[in-house]
């Protein structure tokens, strides 16, 4: 299948030529499946606030391409088509402090409002939208503020969402939320890249969050990426994931306290079940080595 | 970028222009200023810059980061420029319709910028060198008689060192809003004066809000912190005058002397 | 020895936000009683009512039924009001929002400027503070330049310059990454074995929880569970039913014990721990 997004020795510079001139990337090449859900981890200012920025067009690399669909986002006018922002829906860290309209379905159709659709479109849009986040239709003409944080979330989800996007990117889409709220959250996105075929792209700086939803894990280190690769081949890197300030999960590091006593287990699990079976064909082979 | 605005900003170091007593360069800026405008020939104002050149050199900031504190008022400077080049009666040197350019023209508007330039050089180098924190102390300290006269001296300079802190973050906090309604195709640059109001809407509500429950939170943690306004309260750092604030004071002195004494001569 | 903090039926109920319509009752009758020297971590879904009670500890909230002690005085009476706050310090959830000046080592200083401590005094213990946290080279700095972690640990330094007795954290790595979570933990353990200071920690991170002498699970607005954390996380059915998650090194173990029936011990708290126990599963 046809990469749906490229990054093409993309580079980032903030603050070109002042005191606090810092690459937040550097020749970055990258590409991202049609239909994927990619993890994208890495400790703050690695730079993958940075590169999902770029994904929609908000920021403009200093250097380097971004291709949607094998097409260059950026002109060679240095315009960016404002499509591109509703092809490449970006969720931010702490959506709900976006939030500013009088109702529920009105801050949900601002981004379908701002696309030109139709009145009638747009309703079934904040309707369907409504639905994939989980939200009480009957809530649709309350205001928004009046929702506790978890359920303000789903809002600004939902908000996104109505422009039915190719790609949904969402920045630390769990931060700040108990696990009750972190489960549901995830659930819904992985419910919502099910059923519409979207490509996904999580950032998270909690392995432990999308490891098990992601099919592959992007980790960013210092403006580079450090691995692209499926969960499991990643996580036989731990050493190197440890070293670029990331925490991997406490049943990966039980693994590898084993296998440091001598037991034959594969270090690479990080889900429970995964450790099950692990543990399970260890004791097969006789345990110790 | 929001962020790049540099006037109003502190850069931390050691000089002695740092450690000078934030209340003796509050005055000494004024006088400063008040110097800049008694100059009027060439001699004073190479007087006046020469000291400027030698507080920078002593504070050890980047000529160039001075000069870019420049740029925001870049406007103004040209705009008065022109005016003062093209409506200066005297002897004219050039006449195009109603423009002329006289020789007064020119020497005022050269004069001028440059007294512009002095001007906000001379008071962002009292920003530049001077904390925040130390700004609204000094403010208060010296404003300290007002407080006689029931002027809540304590309330302002804690409102302002507030409202000093809290700046950058509201600032960042715009960027973030501004991104994140331009990823909902919000569109902030075109269309009419009216249009490009009401898309300020999905940022300033947004921006409102946040600041309002700051605002409240502040406010808790602040009486978690004992905070009861002025009511036996002490400060960490005490001001107190010490030999470069005597130096600094006599220096200023002495130029300003020169200064009058140059005026009456006109040079 | 005296409680340091004790409560007797403890209720708190949010005003209606309309007239008409009932109060919202958040804590419905707490009976708590916290020893001094403690560090007593208290878990809960979000709206079990553990961040009202944190606020009950510190007069902030004044409880509209039963009472609260802070080293015996009535949070009630506005006259303990003062001598409360100093007695009880909190940090909060969101770093940006709880720090005052515009340099760091003014802001540690500011809780002991309006206790009106001598200036010397000031001095020595903002430096002190700043660094038992690690945070002196930044003591110069504008807290806007700092970093989540690096924010809450000047909040910290603040109240171990206040040297109160006891400290409330209430979710103070919420909003921090795993490299600031580290940080701030790795603080708040000092306040409590160096500072000898009784720690009251709000979170619903299980790996901090564990750290501490004392787990109590918050739910509906009462104490649902109240004991070591080792009790506590056994306990795996009673966890989930309160909307929260366990240690992985206990769901491996429970996982275990139900799918395989390989009857362990569910009281792993660490990962050497949960190792050994697979150990001997292994064998």
């Amino acid at each position: 299948m046809a990469p749906i997004l490229q990054a093409r020795g993309l580079t980032y510079v903030y603050g070109a030529g002042t005191p606090f001139e810092r690459t937040a990337l550097d020749h970055v090449d990258l590409q991202i499946e049609k239909g994927e859900i990619l993890g994208v981890i890495g400790h703050t200012g690695s730079g993958k606030s940075t590169l999902i920025q770029h994904f929609n067009g908000l920021l403009k690399p200093t250097a380097g391409e971004i291709l949607l669909d094998g097409r260059p986002i950026w002109d060679d006018k240095g315009k960016c088509a404002r499509e591109t922002r509703f092809r490449v829906g970006l969720v931010f860290q702490y959506p709900e402090y976006q939030l500013f309209e009088e109702t529920i379905a009105q801050d949900i159709a601002f981004g379908p409002h701002n696309m030109g659709l139709p009145q009638d479109e747009i309703d079934a849009r904040v309707r369907a939208s409504m639905a994939a986040v989980g939200l009480d239709p009957a809530l649709a003409d309350q205001s928004p503020f009046a929702l506790s944080g978890g359920q303000k979330r789903r809002v600004a989800i939902a908000g996104i969402l109505a422009m039915q996007p190719d790609v949904l990117v969402l920045d630390e889409p769990t931060a700040g939320l108990d696990p009750a709220g972190r489960d549901e959250i995830l659930t819904l996105i992985r419910r919502y890249h099910d059923q519409s075929g979207a490509t996904v792209l999580i950032v998270s700086h909690s392995m432990e969050d999308i490891a098990g939803l992601a099919d592959r894990l992007l980790v960013m280190d210092h403006a580079h990426v450090l691995f692209c690769d499926a969960p499991r081949a990643v996580f036989a890197h731990a050493d190197e994931i440890i070293a670029a300030g990331l925490d991997i999960p406490q049943i990966t590091k039980v693994m590898r306290e084993l296998r440091s006593r001598g037991y034959e287990v594969d270090t690479s699990v990080f889900t429970i079940e995964q450790a099950l079976e692990a543990l399970r064909a260890c004791k097969r082979k006789g345990g110790a080595r | 970028m929001l962020k790049d605005i540099t006037i109003g900003q502190f850069f931390p170091g050691d000089s002695a222009v740092h450690r000078l007593d934030p209340r003796v360069k509050i005055v000494l800026t004024v006088v400063f200023i008040v110097m800049l405008f008694c100059a009027t020939g060439p001699l004073s104002y190479g007087l006046i810059f020469a000291l400027l050149g030698a507080i920078i050199r002593i504070s050890r900031i980047s000529p160039k980061l001075v000069v870019r504190g420049l740029r925001p008022i870049l406007f103004i400077i040209v705009f008065t420029a022109v005016l003062n080049l093209f409506y200066t009666p005297g002897e004219y040197l050039w006449q195009w319709g109603f423009l002329h350019i006289s020789k007064e023209g020119i020497y005022t508007a050269v004069f001028m910028v440059i007294r512009l330039m002095l001007l906000i050089i001379s008071t962002s180098m009292l920003t530049y060198t001077t904390s925040p924190i130390q700004l609204t102390d000094g403010l208060e300290r010296l404003l300290r008689p007002l407080k006689r006269l029931h002027v809540p001296v304590h309330e302002l300079s804690m409102m302002m060192s507030i409202a000093l802190r809290f700046i950058p973050t509201l600032i960042e906090e715009t960027e973030k809003i501004i991104s994140a309604q331009k990823a909902r195709g919000a569109d902030l640059e075109s269309g009419s004066l009216v249009q490009r109001a009401k898309a300020m809407i999905p940022i300033l509500v947004p921006l409102f809000i946040s600041a309002f429950r700051r605002a409240d939170e502040l406010a808790t943690a602040m009486e978690c912190r004992l905070y009861r306004g002025d009511v036996g309260r002490t400060r960490m750092k005490q001001l107190r005058l010490t030999r470069i604030d005597l130096i600094a004071c006599v220096l200023v002195a002495l130029l300003l002397a020169a200064v009058l004494v140059l005026r009456s001569y006109g040079l | 020895m005296s409680h340091i903090i004790k409560t007797d039926d403890l209720r708190y109920a949010y005003p209606a936000a309309e007239e008409g319509q009932l109060a919202i009752p958040v804590l419905k009758g707490v009976d708590l009683a916290i020893e001094r020297g403690e560090f007593v971590a208290v878990l809960g879904h979000n709206g079990s009512g553990k961040s009202t009670l944190a606020g009950c500890f510190n007069a902030i909230r004044l409880p509209t039924g039963g009472v609260c002690y802070v080293d015996m005085m009535d949070t009630r009476d506005e006259k303990n009001t003062y001598e409360v706050r100093k007695t009880v310090s909190m940090v909060f959830q969101n770093p940006d929002n709880q720090l005052v000046a515009t340099v760091v080592e003014e802001d540690v200083a500011f809780a002991l400027e309006n206790m009106g401590v001598p200036p010397a005094e000031i001095r020595r213990r903002v430096d002190d503070a700043l660094k038992a946290v690690g945070m002196y080279e930044y003591r110069a700095q504008a807290p806007h330049r700092l970093s989540g972690g690096q924010k809450q640990r000047v909040a910290i330094a603040g109240v171990i310059a206040m040297m109160p007795r006891c400290v409330v954290l209430d979710e103070p790595t919420a909003m921090l990454d795993p490299q600031g979570r580290r940080e701030v933990m790795a603080v708040v353990r000092e306040l409590n074995r160096r500072f000898g200071i009784t720690v009251i920690l709000i979170t619903h991170h299980m790996d901090e929880a564990v750290q501490a002498d004392r787990v109590i699970v918050m739910h509906q607005g009462n104490v649902l569970m109240d004991g070591p954390p080792r009790t506590i996380f056994a306990q795996v059915d009673e966890l989930r039913a309160a909307s929260l998650t366990v240690p992985q090194t206990i769901e491996i173990l429970d996982a275990l014990d139900r799918q395989d029936g390989a009857a362990l011990p569910i009281d792993a708290l660490t990962v050497d721990e949960c190792a050994d126990i697979l150990e001997t599963y292994l064998r």
